[in-house]
């Protein structure tokens, strides 16, 4: 059940719009009492754009790729007038009153979405435990994390209660889940997607990006959002070209970069062996794999944790019970703010505001923060001159497949470690995409990350659709997913 | 480099956040975990390295000088947790 086969169905008129969402509604039901990937619904918008495009359809006018299409939101992605909750009681009754841009652009493309996704509180974390709200599972083993912090949007997809859904990825958010759950997951280059209307974690690492079924519905997503935004100062400039004009099965010729930094010891047996079966494939179609070496990789995870810290414990000074969000009622302003912070967020969230504070504090700024971004070039300065040699990268996405609840949630630092392979990407501003390269003896799936320059999504989607084209048995879908029309 | 609980509530205080006493030892542990991993930053060569804010090198990003529609005052008190008279309402900051 993918983007672009149900388009075929619906402008073909074997589906209606309506019929199709109501198929949809009717499998989330079956799957939302075991996967609890939703935190709210909006059913009766979604069938009502549903008719809208069935009208469309019915007088004979060209339809958007994704009309009609259910999909679903990450909860930290502004709709107007429904709730965005971020999965903390801080903003527990908060209610947008504007669309995020990709809300906006989506809109004109007359998107289903059936409601909002779970997630880490305010995308923190790597399992989607730390919501305050709901705790998701993985369809394809309910003991076993979806991932984090898109985990909603990553178990919806696999398990058949969306088609598509768009998370946000600050170090792997998007990705890490992806691969948890055996779907695709892309973060655009840093600028390529606008970020107004996203709720702000670490503001120079933080994209919006697309969880799907297989890389060309990864495509159409990125058609629809991506695009230059005066409201975001980062956004790039220009015109963005046709992505599924990228998705073209052939390899031949293309240097595909392994950086043994990533294959080193902590990467788990099975993730290796898939790994090294995939590059194999690729050889076998034409490609050449190269070793390279990013040597700095191994010190991106620490510097990557101060600057998001840093710029989290700024981005959440907002929330100090004043404007919007929770207010604990006070005598004082101050006690106001403290009671309401304290009350309104997670341990988690709390943590990293204390080290995100610490570390810009007087005394520390140079020994953490300037350090951290000075590292930052230096990886920076690695992934460019990676791209000199060659023209992709193909890494593990994390070092292992889905965990079992509770197993990291008490030792954060364990926790961080499953973005090792997924921090330096966002430090460095390049895209990265997440696809389904086989599966660990316990069954659950493993994912694979491929790399490309800033603003080489194209070439990201030609590398991962010829695999997706070469494995027709990485993409089997999780028992749980198969939805009848 | 080592946080200790005196630097911790210091940070807490500029945080607004309040830790309670018997949460006080897990969050040192943690805060000091996470301290002494990145503490792995001082073994790279990092003299005469610009730092990095930004990924994607813009500068000064202007647009024109146009009036276009912003966020209409009601709009934006809608979530407000007090107001009064189109103002955020909060405690009394200046003591009596």
């Amino acid at each position: 059940m993918t983007i672009h086969e149900l388009h075929q169905k619906l402008v073909a008129k074997e589906l209606s719009a309506v019929e199709l969402t109501n198929a949809v509604i009717a499998h989330k039901a079956k799957t939302e009492p075991t996967v609890h990937a939703y935190l709210a619904d909006s059913h009766e918008q979604a069938l009502a754009v549903a008719a809208k495009v069935d009208e469309k359809i019915a007088a004979g006018e060209v339809i958007s790729p994704l009309a009609g299409i259910p999909g679903a939101v990450k909860d930290n992605i502004c709709i107007k007038d429904q709730q965005a909750t971020c999965a903390s009681r801080m903003l527990e009754n908060f209610v947008p009153p504007y669309n995020a841009s990709v809300v906006e652009k989506l809109t004109g493309e007359d998107y289903v979405s059936l409601g909002k996704l779970n997630m880490d509180e305010f995308a923190m974390g790597s399992s989607s435990e730390s919501s305050a709200f709901a705790k998701t599972t993985n369809p394809w083993n309910a003991d076993y994390v979806p991932g984090g912090s898109s985990g909603g949007a990553a178990a919806s997809v696999a398990a058949g209660s969306a088609v598509w859904a768009l998370g946000s990825d600050t170090g792997g958010s998007v990705r890490q889940p992806a691969s948890y759950c055996g779907v695709v997951g892309l973060k655009p280059t840093y600028g390529n997607v606008s970020r107004y209307g996203l709720i702000a974690y670490a503001s120079s690492l933080d994209q919006i990006g697309p969880v799907t079924r297989d890389v060309t519905d990864a495509a159409i997503v990125l058609n629809a959002i991506s695009g230059h935004d005066h409201r975001d100062s980062t956004s790039i400039p220009g015109e963005r070209p046709d992505y599924t004009k990228a998705l073209v099965n052939d390899v031949k010729g293309l240097k595909i970069g392994m950086p043994k930094e990533y294959f080193g010891e902590g990467l788990n047996s099975e993730v290796r062996e898939a790994l090294e079966k995939a590059a194999k494939v690729y050889e076998g179609l034409g490609a050449e794999i190269v070793e390279v070496s990013l040597p700095t990789s191994k010190y991106a995870l620490s510097a990557y944790y101060i600057i998001a810290l840093a710029e989290a414990s700024s981005n959440l000074a907002r929330y100090d019970g004043v404007s919007y969000g929770l207010r604990v009622p006070a005598d004082n302003l101050v006690e106001m703010s403290t009671k309401t912070r304290s009350q309104g967020f997670g341990a988690e969230v709390q943590r990293r505001i204390l080290l995100g504070t610490y570390v810009l504090s007087s005394g520390y700024y140079d020994a953490y923060y300037l350090k951290a971004l000075k590292a930052r070039r230096l990886i920076k300065n690695e992934f460019d001159s990676a791209f000199e040699k060659v023209d992709v990268l193909l890494t593990p996405t994390a070092p292992n497949t889905a965990f079992k609840f509770g197993e990291k949630i008490n030792d954060p630092l364990s926790m961080y470690l499953e973005d090792i392979c997924t921090t330096p990407v966002n430090l460095a501003g390049i895209p990265g995409i997440s696809i389904p390269a086989g599966f660990a003896s316990n069954g659950m799936p493993i994912g694979m990350q491929l790399l490309a320059p800033a603003m080489g999504e194209e070439v990201l989607f030609r590398t991962a659709y010829t695999f997706e084209q070469a494995c027709p048995e990485c993409n089997k879908i999780a028992s749980i997913g198969e939805v009848t029309l | 480099m080592k946080i200790d609980r005196e630097e911790i509530k210091k940070i807490a205080l500029l945080s607004r956040l309040d830790i309670s006493e018997e949460n006080m030892g897990t969050v040192e542990k943690a805060l000091n975990d996470v301290l002494s991993y990145v503490a792995e930053l001082e073994e790279l060569d990092l003299e005469g390295v610009e730092p990095m804010a930004h990924a994607v090198p813009l500068y000064n990003v202007f647009r024109k000088d146009e009036v276009i529609p912003s966020l209409p005052h009601d709009l934006a008190m809608q979530n407000a947790p007090e107001e009064e008279d189109g103002y955020f309402k909060v405690p009394r900051v200046i003591q009596e």
